[in-house]
Formats: structure tokens, sequence, C-alpha cells
């Protein structure tokens, strides 16, 4: 006999679930809105969308204080947005404006805010791991229970800086996360052609920690397994790896064809791996929040944007004077 | 004063730094030595015993033994210096660059302008340079024109324990990040130093013989041959000034360009090989700035464009000698 289904109890408070929702649906329509603004010709460069990835950023961050750093990749608006970086400042940085978070000088692929525990988007693939491991030996030689997380992808796995990296926080016993976002590619290459085993969680379980393969698109399930992983490395348990499976909606970077996706791939995941409608559901489905709610958030974060895209326009760039300076401290 | 060597104001400014602040961490492969060992612990204090005896003051948290892994610690290093500490981190041999150079180079040399000067990396490398040990190809390398070429490093090779002693307090204390390059053969070597602590400025070069005639400028282990040759040079009358830019980024231009202002004739001795060496650099430097001061052509007196051969009768034709900085200096007088 089927047993009536249980009211699951909140794992989260509602303001933290508002919260989450939030940041999610921010980066959301950040990255759709910059995907048009790079269509306009407002963005120099080139920008790669983590649109489809954003519960993982923000689950994994809303477990995260200012003190705890974080490293990211060349992917990097949604991990600066869920660690709380300004969102027009980042606009305007990504418009290589001076008012932007890096003065202009950074972009896309190197928004920093140290102030937020931000060390950096990253355009080298492979590149942060090492230097996220030395913020989590700062905490730890500075005793004040701060973690760093690496987030990196199903690229990056394969680097060898990933696997020292990886090797070095378990022989320090260093309170570091390794999340691994498989979102199927690196590059036009798929997983199941560059991971040799298949398994990226298992290969880091391989180096000595704690590794779990979570569903990425279920915000829950990620911040479940990233609040383990970060109790640990604050209670100095060492470090953790979590492989989040997700996909990405966008191609590689803003106009990449994606001839090397099935004709109907990116369709199909967002109709069945799109973690804000999943969200969404659960939320109000358990009745912890109302879609009038959700739909007054929606609102602020399409005037938010709107006024980042404005005040980003309309920002100066950087004085000429710019290119020499910040080099060095001293000199 | 106190004759000591390398190693020795090594230990001891290491000791100092640490002792003045508890953010100074020493960090890389056997800078203790003994960990997961069945025998001593501290049994290397560094590749080349330089660190002996700091574990046993300051503990393991601040003395790490790293796994063979410069990419995971000289990341580390550079991770750990913008978020509150002021690593010091052993890359023994400088060749190793090889295996951790993007983490140098596109991360920690990088950070402050990228994050538009919103970032500092206080870290120091040290590491150890040159030929002379019959140590082959893959141990024996300069590399500081490759490192002086990175905007966001600055590059010390001192030539004597003084310097080493004041330019490895002032790097402790630098607040960006700094490649301490080492000779390796004159580490032994002993000169006179004193106890109490003090700094030398970068960017700022030593003259380590005075003279009117012809100016050379030696980096790291080549100014004592440069010396030797002034030395011998003088006893004929002959007038050699020998510069040691002490560093080479920044690079003390000034004092260079004011010694060819008065002997109009210049020398450059660098144990690297020639193509974009620093005597080059400095060449190209002269011939741009202080042209109408030049009475002869420049020359420089390098290692050739080959690897770094290991049988001792090559390596010895590799490295500039005393027998070429004279004639080089003879060519153009």
């Amino acid at each position: 006999m089927p047993k009536a289904k249980a009211k699951t109890p909140m794992p989260l408070s509602r303001e933290e679930l508002l919260r989450a929702y939030r940041t999610m649906k921010t980066i959301r329509v950040f990255e759709e809105r910059m995907c048009k603004e790079f269509e306009n010709g407002n963005i120099p460069g080139f920008v790669h969308m983590y649109d489809g990835q954003e519960a993982i950023a923000t689950a994994v961050c809303m477990n995260l204080t200012d003190q705890d750093y974080i490293g990211s990749t060349h992917r990097g608006h949604g991990h600066c947005i869920a660690k709380g970086c300004d969102v027009k400042s980042m606009m305007k940085e990504i418009m290589a404006k001076t008012t932007g978070l890096c003065r202009g000088k950074g972009g896309s692929m190197h928004i920093a805010d140290l102030e937020k525990g931000m060390l950096g988007a990253n355009a080298i693939v492979g590149g942060a791991p090492p230097l996220c491991v030395g913020a989590a030996l700062s905490a730890k030689t500075l005793k004040n229970g701060g973690v760093a997380v690496a987030f990196t992808g199903d690229g990056a796995s394969n680097q060898g800086t990933v696997f020292e990296a990886m090797n070095f926080a378990v022989v320090l016993q260093l309170p570091a996360l390794f999340i691994y976002e498989n979102n199927g590619y690196g590059e036009a290459t798929g997983v199941s052609y560059a991971v040799g085993s298949g398994d990226i969680a298992g290969r880091a379980a391989a180096f000595g920690m704690p590794a779990t393969k979570v569903d990425g698109t279920d915000f829950f399930a990620v911040y479940e397994a990233a609040r383990e992983a970060v109790e640990r490395g604050r209670v100095g348990g060492g470090p953790t790896s979590i492989e989040a499976i997700t996909t990405r909606f966008s191609g590689h970077f803003v106009g990449d064809a994606q001839l090397y996706r099935a004709k109907d791939e990116v369709k199909r995941f967002r109709d069945t791996m799109d973690c804000l409608p999943i969200f969404r559901q659960r939320v109000t489905g358990e009745k912890w929040l109302t879609d009038t709610e959700l739909a007054d958030i929606d609102a602020e974060i399409d005037i938010l944007i709107d006024e980042a895209v404005a005040e980003g326009l309309a920002a100066p760039s950087p004085d000429l004077s710019e290119l020499y300076t910040d080099v060095y401290c001293s000199y | 004063m106190t004759m000591k060597t390398i190693r020795q104001v090594i230990n001891e400014t290491m000791r100092n730094e640490m002792r003045r602040d508890p953010r100074v961490i020493l960090i890389g492969e056997d800078v203790a030595g003994g960990a997961g060992g069945t025998g001593e612990d501290d049994a290397l204090g560094g590749a080349f015993g330089a660190y002996k005896g700091l574990v046993g003051e300051f503990g393991r948290e601040r003395v790490i033994d790293t796994p063979i892994s410069e990419s995971a610690f000289i990341g580390a290093a550079g991770g750990a210096a913008c978020t509150g500490l002021r690593p010091v981190a052993d890359l023994m041999f400088v060749d190793f660059v090889g295996v951790c150079f993007d983490q140098i180079y596109n991360q920690i040399a990088k950070f402050r302008y990228m994050f538009g000067g919103k970032s500092e990396t206080p870290l120091v490398i040290l590491s150890a340079i040159g030929a002379g040990q019959r140590c082959g190809a893959q141990h024996s390398q300069m590399l500081h024109p490759m490192l002086t070429a990175v905007p966001g490093l600055k590059v010390v090779m001192p030539s004597n324990a003084y310097d080493t002693k004041g330019l490895l307090t002032t790097a402790i204390r630098d607040n960006d990040p700094v490649m301490f390059l080492q000779h390796k053969l004159l580490l032994d070597q002993k000169w006179e130093v004193p106890d109490e602590e003090y700094t030398i400025p970068f960017g700022e070069a030593a003259f380590t013989r005075e003279g009117d005639d012809v100016t050379i400028v030696a980096l790291s282990s080549m100014v004592h041959k440069a010396n030797a040759v002034a030395d011998k040079l003088a006893a004929e009358g002959i007038s050699v000034e020998v510069i040691d830019p002490r560093t080479t980024s920044p690079l003390d231009e000034e004092a260079i360009l004011e010694s060819v202002e008065v002997t109009g004739r210049l020398v450059i001795v660098d144990e690297a090989s020639e193509r974009c060496s620093l005597a080059a650099d400095i060449s190209s430097i002269v011939a741009e700035k202080g042209f109408s001061s030049l009475r002869a052509p420049i020359r420089k007196v390098t290692a050739p464009h080959t690897p770094v051969p290991f049988a001792p009768a090559l390596e010895d034709l590799y490295v500039p000698d005393e027998a070429k900085i004279e004639n080089a200096v003879r060519e153009i007088l």
C-alpha cells in the first residue's frame, strides 16, 4: 500500500531560499543579457556563459562567508555573483570600464574581488586550484576556520596542476573543496572522450579524500554535499571533491556554433536539466515559497540588469595613464 | 664583523624574518626533510642545507615540506601570499620553473595588474642558478633573462653574502613577488657580514671596482671574475669600473649610463646564453640612451647559444671566464 508522502522539512530558511533563487536568477539574466550585449558589440574580447550551471555556484557559495575564498575559471561570472561581487561593477568590468571591479584591467576572464573572497576568474584551465590550496593553507596557518573552494570543470579535471593541488591538499590536510562542474564538454570535446576514467569523482577519491557525485541541476543536492564538505574543512577534516553533473545551455564562448552537439541536445537539456524551473517547482510544490514571491524577484532582477547595462555603457573607459599603473606595489 | 657564507646568511635572514613576522612561512621540497621517513627530522634543511634548524624553532606549520610538486607549492605560495601569509618558497633549482611557470608568470606576476591594483602578493621564490658543478643541462641554467622579462616579477641576483642578507630581508618585506636567485658556486664562499639586520633597496647597483677607462657590468658569480680582471689590468694602468646591478628587475640603468658616460666603453658579462640575455638587454639600453657617450662598440661576454654541457671541459668552455672578459676589455681599449 503506497504511503502518503510526508511533508519534507525545509532544508533552508525562507530567507535563504529566496536568496538562492535570487542568486541563480541573477546569474541567468546577467548571462543572457551578456550574450545580447556581446552581440551588440558592447563587450570587448570574448565571453564564456555560465547559464545552465547556476545551481552549483549558488549552492556552494551559500555555505561560505566573505572570509572564505573561491577560485574560478574562464566561465566565472556565476561564481562571482554567487560569492557576492557587485553585479553592476562586474558589468562595468566586462565592458572594460574604469569603474569596473578591476578598473577595466581584468575583463571577463580575470574578475576578482579579494574583499569578497573571490580570488579571480582564471583564463588558464587548471590555473586556479594551486592558488586555492594556498588560500586554504592561509586559513589553516592563521587558524581562522576559513575554507577555500576551487571551482573547475571536466576540462580542468585532466590538468596536472589539478592533480598536484589535490594531492597537496590531502598531504597537508587543507580546508579545501574541489568542485568539478562536469558540463559534458571541454571546449568542443566531450567528457566521454577526454576523461580517461569517465569518473572525475572516483579519480579525486583516489587522491585520498572524500569525493561525491551529485546532480548539479539540483540546488539542494549540491547544497547538502557542499555543506558537509565545508563543515569538514572548517574543523580540520581536510579536503573534499564534489563532481556536479550539469550542462551548459550556451556554447564554449558566445558565438560558438556548437556543431559538436547533436541538433536537439540543448533543447532537450533545457527541457529536462534547467536548474531554475527545477528549483522553482520544488519550492512552490513544497509550499516553501510562492509564485508571487519568485515573480517579484524576477521583476527586481530585470530592473537590476537593465540598470547595470545602462550604467556600464555610460561609464568611462580607463585613462590612458592606467596602462602603466598597478604592475607593482613599488618599483 | 663575522665572516659568513651565503648558506649561513640565508639561514640567519630566514630566522630573523620568521621571528619578526609570524606570517612568514617557508615552503618547498625538503625544506626540513624527513617527513614520513624512518630516520631523522630536519634531515636536509633544504637541498643546500640552508634552512637547517628552522623547523626546530618554528615547527612544521611554518616550515612546510611539500611533495615534489612545484606547480602545487609555488601556486599555493602565491595563493597564500594574497590571502594573508608572506611565504618564502624554495624552488631548489631554477631549472624547475619549467614545471611551474604558469603559476609564476600567468598567475602570480599578473594578479596586481589584472585585479586593478587591488591585490598584494608578498612572495619570495628562492632558487639556485648557474653552471660549474657538472650538473648537466637541467640543473645548471641561469634563466634570469626569461624571469626579468616578466612584468610583475622582481628579480634579485646577489653576488656575495653581504648583499644576500640585505636583499633577502628586503625581498621578504616587499609586497611584490620576488625571484631570488643565488649562484650555487657562491654558496660556501665567505664574506664579512654584520650580525645586525639591514636592508638593501632593489634597483641600486653596487660599484665593486671604480675606474674610468672601461665599464664592466657583471651579474651574480660573474662579478668576481670581472673584479679579478679589473685588478689584473690595474697593474697595467688600465682603470676598470665594475658594476654589479644586484637586481635585474628593477635595473639600475642610471648607474650604468653614468659610468659609461665617463668611460665611454662597456663590457657586459652574463652567464646566460647570449640571445635575449641581460647582456643583450643592457647593451640595447646603453645603445639607445647612452650612444653619444660610447667611444667603442659594446662587447658582450656570455655563454653560447647551447644547453649547459655535462663534460667538465665543455662546461668550462661554456661559462664565461676571466680570459674572455679580459680579451673583450682589450678589444675596445
